[in-house]
């Protein structure tokens, strides 16, 4: 295939590439990108060329080597569903973008720490970047047929590394706040992830069953081969210990890699996505490794003779079978991966290079005193060379070191010097005591230790003093041979480059930490980040600070990063979140926190510190001090859910007092009206009397039949005031609940016949014709017969005391059904207004005119009916009929529903 | 002979009243609610009237209303009866133009001798 073809293949991939990021930046909210799966497959970022081709390489000469890789994060992944939720819990809320930031605001929002970590990480990662454009350009110049030329600017791979620089450098930084989130990149690099995985099956499945007959045709050849089985065999205890360790850097490579901890933390959108990657990248990479081995092999039974670099193997299979096709989706299957790489390792490094190195040494002098616009543009313009330089850094050391290595083995000293991060790293989620003396020491410590046992002997690559200092240590001491210190000699190079570099690095940390306990600024963070949990929605609270800033002094800071409005903004939403006057002019400690934690996403933990320190002068706090107020805080945390659950509660009850105050205030407006009407009755009847009794007084000479009248007079309203008594206290008893109802197994037909014989004498002198349908039926229920004699007597009586003067008829019919008999008493006099079928069955009915007087009865007959039929749990109602009357129905449980 | 209405639903309180106000040389008419008292008023011109304030269908007070919007009327004086006897049903009778309030029970000996007076 000729490089300009090629070049314009690529060409075209990094377009689409472009438009995909643009495409979905755009999109940032829709369900295409902020979705588990994007998240998910954008993590497969991990599997890089080195994977692609590496493994390959490394199955084809040391047979089961590649899998630890592989084996390290499959296994610690599942737990990513605790502290992967934690790490990104403590990011968010103190809006950290880099693991150096990470690390850092633990140990105290230390600079130096940040700047420290983040040099490990660019020791680390450069390589690891170069090491891609390695694979970039040694398979461009396979499937080109060409060779890398020795001058950079005619070698065509110097000018796809500059289109990549440029693309990195112009999609990875848009935003300034490096905590927001980018949707473009992340969904680019998700699309990448899954075209890398399908070119990789897709010559898989070619190799093996088109090229081959299946595994067992490869198995079967294969082991004809010289060293198959030395090669495929785990290889007792000390090959186990090699596992051992290579699984272990592995397993920290997938929390603290730098591109790792970006696309898991700084871009997880929802925490609840980590409940599909934990599943979908571990069969991703499985997926993965599934040809490693047959294309391997395949590649050995093909070319066995011809010394061929087997990394590329995947390449030259297909091109050996003259499959040109094949041959370019392999390649880009290889370019996605590197490019992923490189991209996201460069900006997360340019994040931190400006953050935690740049910015807090020097660059945020240049920062004070200009406007926001000039601020944003110059820290994104220097992220944005940032990256450029990267990558060209990286090619650079490409072209001077990396040429002669295969790529796992420089992928590899890049995971063990990351993984120099991993003591301090873990410490500062699970461990308060430990300190930034103490990580400090360790990762130098660590890294020293990597220096000498792997990149001194690397860089020296195969010249002579290499291989003397290797052979025979360094002035010719045996303990200190780079690859086998302290006589510690069957590891291999690397595991024991993890063994002794991790060893120290995890005991100086301990040892220091215990010696020398931190500041209170790190015991302070430490409570932050171990106990994230309990701080997650108010992490202020948990910052200790002491001493005096003016709010407006830091406002103006605010507002040369943030820009007047966003800072206007977050103000009100700090005020409203904690409750405070918007006059308040003192900054407490939380609004420190908070002021700091707005600016970390545009210049990082450490000069986020160092700016706000500018206009707030600190007290010096000592460490007990802190510890008491800590402890305090957390107790006001508790207190504080406490007290809301209380006042809560509060408010729950003053509103149910509220209510039961109202009903009260509605009773006492009742009993006032009550006690109104009451003696309104009786002093009707007493004003009669009294008339009455004056006459009979002051007449002497009064005629004996008018005398007898006023007689009469007397006692009829004697009885009437009487009677009104006895109704009163009725009703007051049901009312209180004094009164008792005797249920007993009663004939309501019986009752209602009995009723009417006592008021037969009434019915005659009327001439009232009474209508009773089932005079004669035995109809059955519980009830206290007294009682409901005490109803029907009150309702016959009203039905003749409004029955029509002439032709008066009253009728009476029973109704039974599965719940309840109902008896309806009709007369065919005076009709009731629909409006007031409620109101009757109150005690004193008025019609709404206070002064008129109620259309029936005493005014207390019928509440004291009501009340007897609800004490039955029955109930009683008006409904008016065709023919002008009143009808009054009452119901009563039947008989068998009772005895249930 | 002075002419008197009595208006009031309780028909004992009535006989009452009429008894003592006849023996007090009165000429007496009987209403048994405010309606009735309106329907008499038409052809009889009382000196004065005894109006109870609660009574089914037309109670007193808009019974006086009635009267006080017929300019016939005009000389009539009126006495409320009623059990009604706080401070704010006083002062309404009285707003309304009733030249008397007067609580029940009462004394028939005073009545006729503020009926008296205010005719007088």
């Amino acid at each position: 295939m000729s490089s300009l073809g090629l070049l314009l293949i690529l060409a075209i991939y990094l377009v689409m590439l472009f438009y995909i990021a643009h495409w979905s930046e755009k999109r940032s909210h829709s369900k295409w990108t902020n979705n588990p799966y994007i998240y998910s497959f954008s993590l497969a970022v991990y599997c890089t060329a080195w994977t692609y081709y590496g493994s390959i390489g490394l199955a084809a000469k040391s047979g089961l080597d590649y899998l630890p890789i592989y084996l390290g994060p499959i296994i610690i992944i599942p737990t990513w569903i605790i502290i992967l939720k934690r790490i990104i819990r403590i990011s968010r809320v103190n809006k950290i973008t880099s693991i150096a930031d990470f690390i850092s605001l633990r140990y105290g929002n230390s600079r130096s720490l940040g700047a420290l970590v983040t040099l490990i990480s660019i020791f680390g990662i450069v390589p690891y970047i170069a090491l891609q454009l390695k694979a970039i350009s040694d398979t461009f110049h396979i499937v080109t047929k060409t060779h890398a030329s020795s001058n950079i600017f005619t070698d065509n791979t110097t000018y796809i590394c500059i289109a990549l620089a440029l693309f990195a450098s112009y999609y990875g930084n848009k935003y300034v706040d490096a905590s927001e989130k980018r949707r473009g990149i992340v969904t680019a690099i998700a699309i990448e992830s899954i075209l890398k995985l399908v070119f990789f099956l897709i010559i898989g499945i070619y190799v093996t069953y088109f090229v081959f007959d299946g595994f067992e045709d490869i198995y079967t050849k294969a082991s004809v081969l010289e060293n198959f089985d030395k090669k495929n065999t785990i290889g007792g205890l000390n090959n186990g210990l090699n596992w051992f360790f290579l699984c272990l850097i592995s397993m920290f490579a997938i929390f603290i890699l730098p591109r790792q901890f970006h696309t898991a933390i700084v871009e997880n959108n929802q925490e609840k996505h980590i409940r599909t990657a934990i599943w979908l990248l571990p069969l991703y990479l499985l997926l993965f490794n599934i040809f490693v081995f047959p294309i391997a092999w395949g590649g050995n039974i093909l070319f066995e003779t011809q010394g061929l670099n087997s990394d590329t193997y995947s390449l030259l299979i297909p091109q050996h079978l003259n499959n040109n096709f094949l041959t370019v989706i392999v390649f880009l299957g290889g370019f996605s991966a590197a490019i992923s790489m490189i991209i996201v390792s460069s900006i997360t490094l340019a994040t931190m290079l400006s953050n935690n190195l740049l910015i807090p040494y020097g660059f945020i002098g240049s920062l004070e005193n200009t406007s926001q616009e000039k601020n944003t543009k110059r820290i994104v313009l220097s992220r944005k060379i940032g990256i450029f330089s990267l990558i060209i850094l990286a090619y650079i050391i490409y072209r001077v070191f990396v040429l002669d290595y295969t790529l796992v083995s420089i992928g590899l000293v890049s995971f063990v010097i990351i993984a120099q991060l991993a003591p301090a790293f873990f410490g500062a989620l699970f461990w308060k005591r430990g300190s930034k003396k103490g990580a400090v020491t360790g990762i130098v410590l660590g890294f020293l230790i990597c220096f000498y046992t792997l990149l001194i002997p690397y860089a020296l690559g195969t010249t002579k003093s290499a291989s003397t200092f290797v052979q025979e240590g360094p002035w010719g001491i045996a303990l200190l041979k780079p690859f086998q210190l302290f006589g510690l000699d069957y590891l291999d190079p690397i595991p024991q480059a993890v063994f002794w570099s991790l060893l120290v690095n995890f005991l100086s940390y301990l040892a220091v930490s215990v010696s020398f306990s931190g500041n209170y600024r790190e015991r302070n963070y430490a409570e932050m980040f171990v106990d994230i949990d309990e701080y997650i929605t108010n992490h202020e609270n948990a910052y200790v600070w002491k001493g005096t800033a003016n709010i407006s002094d830091i406002e103006k800071i605010l507002e040369r990063f943030l820009g007047i409005e966003r800072t206007k903004r977050a103000l009100t939403i700090f005020n409203l979140k904690y409750n405070i006057d918007k006059d308040n002019k003192i900054a407490d400690a939380r609004f420190i926190k908070f002021a700091e934690n707005l600016l970390t996403g545009h210049i990082g933990t450490a000069s986020a510190k160092i700016v706000i320190a500018s206009v707030a002068k600190e007290d010096k706090i000592s460490l007990p001090e802190v510890l008491r107020i800590l402890e305090e805080s957390k107790e006001n945390i508790v207190i504080n859910k406490k007290l809301t659950e209380s006042s809560n509660e509060l408010k729950k009850i003053s509103e149910q007092l509220q209510v039961a105050n109202q009903e009260l205030i509605n009773k006492d407006i009742q009993k006032d009206e009550f006690l109104d009407t009451v003696t309104h009755e009786l002093r009707t009847p007493i004003t009669a009397i009294r008339a009455a009794t004056e006459i009979l007084h002051d007449d002497e000479n009064i005629p004996a039949d008018v005398r007898q009248k006023f007689l009469q007079n007397i006692i009829s309203e004697s009885d009437r005031l009487n009677r009104l008594i006895d109704k009163i206290l009725d009703l007051e008893k049901f009312e209180t609940g004094k009164q008792k109802i005797y249920l007993s197994k009663n004939n309501i037909s019986k009752t209602i016949n009995n009723t009417l014989e006592s008021l037969q004498q009434l019915i005659v002198n009327k001439n009232i014709s009474v209508e009773f349908e089932k005079k004669s039926h035995e109809i059955k229920a519980f009830y206290d017969e007294e009682r409901i004699i005490q109803v029907l007597h009150n309702l016959f009586s009203n039905a003749i005391k409004f029955c029509a003067d002439t032709d008066g008829k009253i009728s009476v019919k029973i109704n039974e059904d599965s719940e309840f008999i109902s008896v309806s008493i009709h007369n065919n006099g005076k009709e009731i207004k629909p409006e007031e079928f409620e109101a009757i069955f109150d005690k004193f009915y008025q019609a709404r005119n206070q002064n008129v007087k109620k259309p029936i009865g005493s005014g207390l007959g019928l509440a004291i009916c009501k009340k007897i039929i609800e004490h039955h749990k029955g109930k009683i109602w008006v409904e008016s009929s065709s023919d002008n009357g009143t009808t009054i129905i009452f119901t009563l449980p039947n008989y068998n529903t009772t005895e249930k | 002979m002075k002419k008197i209405l009595i208006v009031d639903d309780e028909p004992n309180i009535v006989m009452s009243l009429e008894y003592t106000f006849k023996k007090n040389n009165f000429e007496v008419f009987i209403a048994r609610d405010g309606q009735e008292a309106l329907d008499i008023l038409k052809n009889q011109l009382p000196d004065i009237i005894i109006l109870d304030v609660m009574m089914p269908m037309v109670d007193g007070y808009s019974t006086l209303e009635q009267i006080k919007k017929e300019p016939r009327l005009e000389h009539c004086k009126v006495i409320f009866i009623s059990a009604k006897n706080k401070e704010k049903d006083i002062e309404k009778g009285l707003s309304l133009g009733a030249n008397l309030y007067v609580t029940k029970p009462f004394s028939l000996k005073k009545l006729v001798e503020q009926a008296q007076e205010l005719i007088n």
